[in-house]
């Protein structure tokens, strides 16, 4: 059911974007204060003025090591996604198959990215996919973990419901499992989209990679070999914009989802 | 009047047979209990917290089974039951709506999880939400109805597969006395026009008594049944009734009954007081 907003949550959508902002254009306005007043040299703290020149300025270059990198980390996040929610399934279906598997997804959550990524580029030959793997490996375990606590987060007198109706273990899934993971996957979704972002960096950075297939990774890696702070700073800039705006996404897509029913969205001012 | 009906013809529509619940743990929820309950008959369960009314009423849907002891319905086994209308509807204490899903949504449920046909199903929930006067609503969710509303949908998801048991585990119970005794009167009227069979958990003496053919009262530490009074009053039975003297009695008597009962007298000494008293 869709109704206008009323004052208060228009008052509220308002707030989470102006005050960010604000916030935002005080800190940039500080930086630039603090490099022009002090005299700083750009090869030390560029100014933001002169981040966005640049950016400007290698935007060809920068613009398409961009793609590379959101290519990676979209990948790795939908393989992250798909994986995460198939093991979640099985994990619910058994205490016994999670007392025995969630160990090894413990494991691959702390074992660091750095570490195994060398060893994932030389077993796959491709790059492109060892770094999407490298990538899919870190933002694996939120969605798993919390999926898993969503499915078996079932009201136990809706449960109960379902028992005394002699629903199957289909219906049972589908019309109630699932709706009331929902919350909890799209908690998962917020944290592992993030985490794909900095695996796939980490990723780009081991396996080095130049050339056309070169992600922003790579990126700052050449302008710190070249003392090129300013490039090195937009490169940054543009990572963080891309966490900021994959957060965003998910963020929407829980509150299309949860914002008619759930406390988590429906409650928001 | 509804009142037990053909008690002897036609089986029981519930029937305990030493039916006893010890968990795991070896805690003794529920003493032995041998209960029947007539097919149209309103029955109570009424007791504190912690006596095993809603493991009692849990064992008689189903939904738990006994440690020790037999629980029949419709004389046959609860697995046993093949036709809808002979399985128990069940209300619970919360109205335990799916919160992502519409009115109609919530009241269809058990009609689509036994795969009735789209059309046949949508005209049960309209006769349902009609029923317990929620036609209107059908397009909400539940989180924007109050929630006595949430209870009547609740109650409409109960009834929509028209089953001829239902078992109700405090539902007012959170609910405001207005909205409490508003509801106590629908759910009689619904009791009557239908000829359902209703056993009824609560902890208030007032609702027991305004409600119930009879009622069966329970002790805890270990669950028990420790009496049985019928109240042998007429339906319908107005608001009046309620602030009648032979309402106070019958409450009255169950009052000194379940004090007797927590204040450690042995169950038969209970039922001997009441015995002696108003019971039927």
């Amino acid at each position: 059911m869709s109704r206008p907003p009323r004052g208060g949550e228009r008052a509220g959508r308002v707030r989470r974007v102006a005050y960010p902002l604000l916030v935002g254009l005080l800190f940039l306005a500080a930086w630039q204060g603090t490099v022009s007043v002090l005299g700083l040299p750009p090869y030390l703290v560029p100014s933001p003025a002169l981040m966005v020149k640049t950016l400007a300025a290698d935007w060809s270059t920068l613009g398409a090591a961009l793609l590379v990198t959101v290519r990676i980390t979209l990948l790795a996040f939908a393989l992250a996604t798909a994986i995460g929610v198939a093991i979640s399934f099985l994990f619910v279906q058994s205490r016994l198959i999670e007392a025995a598997f969630f160990p090894f997804a413990v494991l691959l959550q702390v074992t660091p990215i750095v570490a195994v990524a060398p060893l994932v580029i030389i077993w796959v030959k491709d790059p492109g996919t060892a770094m999407v793997i490298c990538a899919a490996l870190v933002a694996l375990f939120p969605v798993i973990s919390n999926t898993t606590l969503g499915l078996r987060s079932v009201d136990p007198d809706l449960l109960s419901y379902f028992r005394l109706y002699r629903a199957t273990r289909t219906q049972t899934l589908l019309r109630l499992r699932i709706p009331s993971a929902l919350p909890y996957f799209f908690g998962g979704l917020r944290i592992s989209s993030g985490l794909a972002l900095i695996g796939a960096v980490v990723a780009e950075f081991v396996a080095g990679t130049g050339g056309t297939g070169a992600g922003l990774a790579y990126q700052i890696m050449q302008a710190g070999f070249q003392l090129d702070i300013p490039r090195m700073f937009a490169a940054l800039f543009l990572i963080s914009l891309t966490g900021m705006a994959l957060f965003a996404a998910m963020a929407w897509f829980s509150r299309m989802a949860l914002g008619s029913w759930h406390s988590s969205e429906a409650l928001r001012d | 009047m509804n009142g037990p009906a053909g008690a002897t013809a036609a089986p029981p529509a519930v029937e305990l047979r030493d039916a006893a619940m010890t968990y795991a743990d070896g805690t003794q929820a529920l003493q032995p209990v041998g209960l029947r309950v007539a097919p149209g008959e309103f029955l109570t369960l009424l007791g504190p917290s912690g006596c095993g009314k809603s493991t009692l009423l849990k064992m008689i849907a189903g939904l738990l089974r006994p440690s020790a002891g037999e629980v029949r319905l419709w004389g046959g086994t609860v697995d046993a039951l093949e036709d809808a209308d002979r399985r128990p509807a069940f209300v619970f204490q919360a109205p335990t709506l799916m919160p992502w899903a519409s009115v109609r949504a919530n009241v269809r449920l058990p009609l689509d999880l036994a795969g009735v046909p789209a059309a046949e199903a949508e005209a049960r929930v309209h006769d349902a939400l009609a029923l317990v006067g929620l036609a209107d609503s059908a397009r909400a969710l539940p989180r924007t109805l109050s929630g006595g509303m949430q209870m009547r949908v609740s109650i409409a998801r109960s009834l929509v597969t028209r089953p001829q048991l239902l078992l109700m585990d405090e539902p007012f119970g959170a609910l405001d006395e207005i909205t409490r005794n508003k509801l106590d009167a629908e759910l009689l009227a619904l009791w009557q026009g239908r000829g359902l069979t209703v056993v009824f958990v609560t902890h208030s003496i007032q609702e027991a008594v305004f409600l119930s053919n009879r009622v069966v009262m329970m002790a805890a530490r270990p669950g028990r049944v420790v009496d049985e009074v019928r109240i042998d009053e007429p339906y319908p039975r107005a608001p009046e009734f309620a602030v009648s003297e032979r309402f106070s009695q019958h409450a009255r008597l169950l009052q000194q009954s379940l004090l007797q009962a927590s204040g450690g007298a042995d169950a038969g000494a209970v039922r001997g007081a009441a015995a002696r008293g108003e019971r039927a």
